[in-house]
């Protein structure tokens, strides 16, 4: 080959295509999707995915900045394939609606530990979250996941007795007499954040399923 | 031009006919990409080690997750990314821009001009990614895989590296061989795809992310380019460059050649989304990467005939030239490699392995077993020739390459096996999830023996180029290995 503008032309030509199709089309196809009007409970319209607020929000920065991501994912894959449904990880397949909120969009692509799409849904107990947090082991033994001791402050029971929000230890994982362990705030937020995960709603394109009557009248209707 | 020489010139890398006017050019040619070249490939090593060590914490954490968890900036989740990084943009990358800008001047045979132009970019290169890695350790990574260097380290990054692709359209302009021999195709792709890719990257996810899943397209999008357009096309390049001219025989063919490189242009660059099988994505958009992986046989088998097929008849010289041996470890690997992607991307194997550790796996014989050891390879050509001394040890060149070949297989067969197991685990809900765990931990222990083994082999090659330089600087003496490198004499029989 002699033609140095040819192969210039080819190289930019080739890699154009690949832009319009995989960034530009999923842009113009995704890129303005809106969260789903729906009546809510008390007869007003809400619009789901809900977008996250306050703490959760700020819990979802440390879910960031942690690294959460390298070991759990954030999707569930269609029933029949893969065992996500069948584990409890979701009701439903998740699909990109869900997402038009977050910022990063974390999927994930290991699956080192559970899928947590739905982890507020499956554990919203906080002191479960905390102590997981604080260390797996009491609550998992035999997690591979790390203690994360730099999210709560180990000190001193103050005169007032033990803290109301301190940790409740027992045997090798206690602090020691007289000590306390308690959530910082960033602890707080990341377990407020873990809390809001969830997709647990109805949308026209995935929606939850039913239960087992009214499958089979959709069915027999087919 | 006779028909002769066109054909020789299209088949073997930089062949003039005068031998001793071709020497030279040649050590001209050398002597000028000395400092330029030196800088980026001291700098990549260095970064080797930086990102081996990260890597070998990271392996342990996975098994004894209490291991250096008390401080928050070495937590899991802040050392992968640091590792990814330091090795993708520190080692793999520097060291690819050295390899490219002395094959750019050996192939358009021209001296290395304004060598400071690349030192600076050297310099801010390494400055922009040890501002990225420290932000990765303080909490700014972006949790975007691949693209974790936070936002206001990679503006420093990019104009570094525009520097480098300004310098390399200068030499090619420059260039004084009509002819352009495969290798130059592969570095020109590769020169010219990675600005494009990491710019739409860096403007549509970081700067101004777009909303919701467009994100995670642009995401594969990127981290399966920067692969397949960045490494790729370097690694191939030094391949048909090196094979040729160390056992001194032209490439098998130059039609397939041709086949190898526009089919990979064409289909390449579409692969991204399988990475996003059964996730909340379109299926076109999974099916159209999915078709694209598979016609990636097409570009493979052609450029593993052509790579393969040069080197029947020749293996002995792998004894002798440390080059050749890595170099045709790293051909194999991308074989290997690029046919278990096309297996990956299929959705009912896809279904298995996706989110497991046989990913982790396929990643490393890719960007280790093939890039790495090319580039390896690469250099124990280039820096004999650049720095004017051999290379002082042979039993560190033996222990470089037993190393990472050892640590290599260690590392991708058990992993991609005990992969496939998690996977299998994982999709039977009657398994709990903790059993799943506890069947990974014996790949991933026997990972962090691999992981010590490709440290040695680093370790062994680091400390021969600090005695080679040492020698530089040092007085001369007589080379203790004098054909270690191969040969620079055209043998290019019955053409």
């Amino acid at each position: 080959m002699k033609y140095g503008p040819l192969l210039f032309l080819g190289i930019l030509f080739t890699l154009a295509s690949s832009w319009v199709g995989l960034v530009l089309a999923p842009y113009k196809q995704l890129g303005n999707l809106l969260p789903n009007p729906a009546t809510n409970a008390v007869g007003g319209v809400s619009y789901l995915p809900e977008a996250r607020r306050g703490e959760a929000q700020q819990g979802a920065e440390h879910y960031r900045s942690l690294g959460c991501v390298y070991c759990h994912s954030q999707q569930v894959r269609p029933a029949g394939f893969g065992g996500d449904i069948d584990r409890g990880w979701g009701k439903r397949r998740s699909v990109s609606r869900d997402y038009v909120h977050e910022r990063p969009v974390m999927l994930g692509t290991s699956r080192t530990g559970p899928d947590l799409t739905n982890i507020g849904e499956r554990q919203s107990d906080y002191s479960w979250h905390y102590t997981h947090l604080y260390n797996p082991q009491i609550t998992s033994k035999g997690s591979v996941m790390p203690p994360y001791p730099f999210l709560f402050e180990k000190r001193r029971v103050g005169l007032g007795g033990v803290s109301t929000n301190a940790l409740k230890l027992v045997g090798e994982f206690s602090p020691g007499e007289g000590w306390e362990v308690v959530p910082t705030d960033a602890a707080r937020q990341l377990v407020e954040y873990l809390r809001s995960l969830k997709s647990s709603y109805d949308l026209p394109e995935a929606p939850l399923p039913k239960t087992a009557g009214e499958a089979e009248t959709a069915t027999a209707v087919q | 031009m006779s028909s002769t020489t066109k054909s020789v010139s299209a088949l073997m890398p930089g062949e003039l006919s005068d031998s001793g006017q071709r020497r030279a050019m040649l050590a001209e040619i050398d002597a000028s990409c000395r400092a330029p070249v030196l800088f980026f490939v001291i700098s990549g090593l260095a970064w080797l080690l930086v990102g081996t060590l990260l890597a070998l914490v990271t392996s342990i954490k996975l098994h004894h997750s209490g291991f250096l968890s008390a401080w928050e900036f070495l937590t899991f989740g802040r050392v992968r990314p640091a590792h990814l990084n330091a090795v993708i943009y520190g080692f793999a990358s520097q060291t690819g821009i050295a390899v490219t800008i002395w094959l750019m001047c050996r192939l358009c045979r021209v001296p290395l001009v304004s060598g400071g132009l690349i030192v600076l970019a050297a310099i801010f290169w390494n400055l922009g990614l040890t501002i990225g890695l420290v932000g990765i350790l303080a909490g700014d990574s972006t949790a975007i895989e691949w693209l974790e260097l936070p936002g206001y380290s990679t503006p420093i990054l990019f104009f570094s590296y525009a520097l480098v692709a300004v310098w390399s359209i200068i030499t090619f302009r420059l260039r004084r061989e009509s002819h352009l021999y495969v290798s130059q195709w592969y570095l020109l792709g590769a020169i010219l795809w990675f600005p494009w890719l990491y710019a739409t990257a860096q403007i549509m996810l970081i700067l101004e992310p777009v909303r919701g899943t467009v994100q995670a397209a642009i995401n594969w999008w990127f981290a399966h380019n920067v692969l397949g357009l960045w490494f790729t096309p370097i690694g191939l390049a030094a391949i048909y460059y090196f094979i040729p001219k160390v056992i001194g025989r032209p490439i098998h063919s130059y039609y397939l050649s041709v086949l190898g490189f526009w089919s990979l242009a064409l289909f390449y660059n579409w692969n991204g989304l399988h990475h996003l099988i059964g996730g909340p994505m379109p299926a076109w958009m999974i099916t159209v990467s999915v078709v694209a992986s598979v016609m990636m046989l097409i570009p493979v088998i052609t450029v593993a005939i052509n790579h393969h097929f040069t080197m029947v008849g020749h293996f002995g010289k792998l004894r002798y030239s440390p080059t050749l041996r890595f170099v045709v470890v790293g051909a194999f690997c991308y074989t290997a490699t690029s046919l278990q992607g096309v297996a990956n991307s299929l959705r009912s194997y896809s279904e298995i392995v996706h989110f497991t550790h046989h990913t982790i796996a396929h990643a490393h014989l890719g960007v280790y077993g093939f890039f790495t050891m090319v580039m390896f390879g690469s250099l124990y050509y280039i820096i004999p020739r650049i720095s004017g001394r051999e290379w002082p040890s042979l039993g560190l060149i033996s222990l470089h390459f037993w190393g990472c070949f050892l640590g290599l297989v260690l590392y991708v067969v058990p992993l991609s096996y005990g992969g496939i197991l998690q996977g299998l685990a994982m999709n039977d809900a009657t398994v709990p999830f903790m059993k799943v765990v506890e069947g990974t931990l014996p790949w991933l222990k026997l990972r962090t023996l691999a992981g010590l083994l490709m440290a040695l082999g680093h370790v062994a090659f680091v400390g021969n180029l600090v005695w080679l330089l040492a020698r530089v600087f040092g007085p001369y003496r007589k080379p203790v290995v004098a054909i270690l490198s191969g040969t620079e004499t055209p043998a290019v029989a019955g053409k």
